[in-house]
């Protein structure tokens, strides 16, 4: 519980509002940053597995494609921004209370960036995407030793291309169970 | 070590004299020269020997002077004499065809050793600018003609030359998630091109050692970032660095015992550490909630420059070796990133935000004056020549990586065709 609650400040104090462009192919439901201590609105999802808190309200203005329910999941995300959209906050959920209920599995986070911008530089979006994830798994309550995190950069895009629409889905993390 | 998951192969220095006989995947090719490019007749060199010419010692010198944008070779079919010797030369000849400089030479065979004498006119003042004669086996032909290249470079535009000098860069064939990455090095012209390491996961960072007989790169070979050192002679490598998370961006010190890094800690901060490049032991010299990465040494090793976000986008900042404060470097534009330091330290290659575009610019530390050089849209990894006359980097072109060179001062630019696969991340070696 203690742990649980320092994970959430850290998650509070690393997260920032962010914009608001229409990304990757899929789905419309409307979402905005999951956690996002920015507004004060109330009309936000809220962290699930966190527990009574400080943190009340997150802000819903964005959309987010998730794709895929089942054992993978693709986290997308904004140009050289690093919040995971609430759009996620449901599934995401399920896969931290997947590691708490199994303490014998384990996740592999992959975090991507696009291909704009350095490379070395984009290791470090990809850490810090990766991290955000990982930030709200532990929250659902996850084991930090349960989940691995690597960073691709720009190294490894999902779609070859210098569209837009291939930057989209190459801003990822993905989740692997091991 | 995981073994099964992985495919890497290390190769050593017999298998890089086989490579020598390999296609070259580079040509270079110039996309803008000098304004008044330097006239020359470059005479084909004799040859003393009993056997078939092993080399084309002035073709190589040719090319070369060619390639560097400066120059405009006579055809040998307007040449109206073609002596081997200085005293042989009628300089009313070469005035005529108006060339500035006359080069003449021959290859000599004695048993297994050859010899190489040239000598270098100026046509108009009909003086001798450069002689000189060098020994030689026969495996070290076209390092010979670079040599000559390089001796007629420096003697007429001041500038030592580069010919003789290798560059890494990282080469990527396939389509994800199924790619082959390989770690490539090649002379400067783009010849003898030999496979250092291949592995179906990414390479990145390449870095030559001071001496230029080592390269730090980064692998995921294991499915996790580790930073490699590995021996071009021998072939055998070591891991210098493979902390949990991110363990990138290896930068020599000028001395050539440590590397400046980049690791993660559990937020996804990264920060420059001073690792040795043997032994243990750290130096963390970043602390910030920031992206701190992309570290490049002074010449006088006395100074890191390195990207950080802590300002909100990425700029470059530099941090003394010793410790102590930052302070930020760049100033002009939203994005500067990924600093590379000129050969007598006046000046950083970064990356820069154009409007829009990610381009090539030098800054003058002293002045702080920013010049962007390329003019693409995705260029990145600028890297000097160890004469700190021109830059090669990696941009896009036609949906693939490829590598691009140009001058500091932008007036020459070329382009390394490269054949069939995606490359990036040049790094030009030391001398």
């Amino acid at each position: 519980m203690v742990m649980r609650n320092i994970f959430l400040i850290t998650l509070v104090a690393g997260l920032a509002a962010c914009g608001s462009n229409p990304p990757p192919s899929t789905t419309t439901s409307s979402g905005g940053d999951l956690l996002s201590s920015s507004g004060g609105a109330d009309n936000g999802a809220s962290t699930s597995g966190a527990n009574e808190s400080s943190i009340r309200s997150v802000g819903l203005d964005d959309e987010m494609a998730v794709e895929d329910t089942a054992d993978a999941l693709i986290v997308y995300f904004e140009y050289d921004r690093s919040e995971v959209s609430a759009q996620y906050a449901d599934i995401l959920a399920s896969h931290g209370r997947r590691l708490a209920q199994n303490p014998g599995q384990r996740l592999r986070l992959e975090g991507h960036a696009d291909e704009r911008g350095t490379r070395e530089y984009n290791i470090g979006l990809g850490e810090r995407r990766a991290q955000a994830v990982r930030r709200v798994l532990l929250i659902s309550g996850a084991s930090p030793g349960q989940i691995s995190t690597v960073s691709y950069g720009e190294e490894r895009p999902a779609s070859l291309g210098s569209t837009e629409s291939d930057y989209e889905k190459n801003r990822r993390v993905e989740l692997s169970w091991r | 070590m995981n073994k099964s998951s992985v495919l890497v192969i290390v190769v050593g220095m017999l298998l890089w004299m086989l490579a020598a006989g390999l296609r070259a995947e580079l040509v270079i090719e110039i996309t803008r020269g000098a304004t008044r490019p330097i006239p020359i007749g470059i005479v084909p060199f004799g040859w003393a020997g009993s056997e078939q010419q092993p080399a084309d010692i002035a073709a190589i010198v040719r090319s070369d002077l060619t390639g560097s944008g400066r120059f405009n070779a006579l055809d040998q079919s307007d040449m109206l004499e073609q002596p081997t010797r200085g005293v042989d030369i009628d300089f009313d000849n070469w005035r005529m065809v108006a060339v500035d400089y006359v080069l003449v030479g021959e290859l000599a065979q004695d048993g297994e050793t050859f010899s190489i004498r040239y000598q270098l006119f100026d046509v108009y003042g009909g003086r001798q600018v450069v002689a000189d004669q060098l020994l030689l086996e026969r495996r070290d032909m076209r390092a010979a003609g670079h040599r000559v290249a390089d001796s007629v470079y420096e003697a007429i535009t001041g500038i030592p030359g580069v010919f003789n000098t290798k560059i890494a860069y990282i080469s990527v064939s396939g389509v994800p998630p199924q790619q082959q990455y390989q770690l490539i090095v090649a002379d400067a012209d783009g010849n003898n091109e030999f496979v250092l390491l291949e592995s179906p996961q990414p390479i990145m960072s390449p870095a030559w050692s001071p001496d230029g007989r080592q390269l730090a790169y980064v692998s995921f070979e294991l499915g996790r970032a580790q930073v490699y050192v590995q021996s071009l002679r021998t072939g055998t490598r070591r891991v210098v660095s493979d902390k949990p998370g991110v363990n990138n961006a290896p930068a020599w010190s000028p001395d050539g015992r440590e590397l400046a890094l980049t690791r993660s800690d559990a937020d996804g901060n990264l920060d420059i550490y001073l690792v040795p490049v043997i032994g243990s032991g750290e130096t963390r010299l970043t602390q910030r909630r920031s992206i701190d990465t992309e570290p490049a040494w002074s010449r006088d090793g006395k100074t890191i420059f390195f990207t950080s976000d802590r300002g909100g986008a990425p700029q470059v900042y530099q941090v003394p070796v010793s410790g102590g404060d930052v302070s930020r470097v760049t100033f002009e534009g939203r994005y500067n990133a990924r600093p590379r330091v000129s050969a007598n330290g006046e000046a950083i290659a970064v990356v820069h935000d154009d409007r829009g575009k990610f381009r090539v610019a030098v800054q003058d530390l002293a002045s702080g004056s920013l010049q962007v050089l390329s003019d693409g849209a995705l260029d990145e990894s600028p890297s000097f020549a160890p004469n700190g006359a021109q830059l090669i980097y990696a941009t896009r072109r036609g949906g693939r990586g490829v590598l691009e060179t140009v001058s500091v001062d932008g007036a020459i630019s070329g382009r390394v065709k490269s054949v069939g696969n995606d490359v990036r991340e040049p790094v030009w070696s030391p001398y």
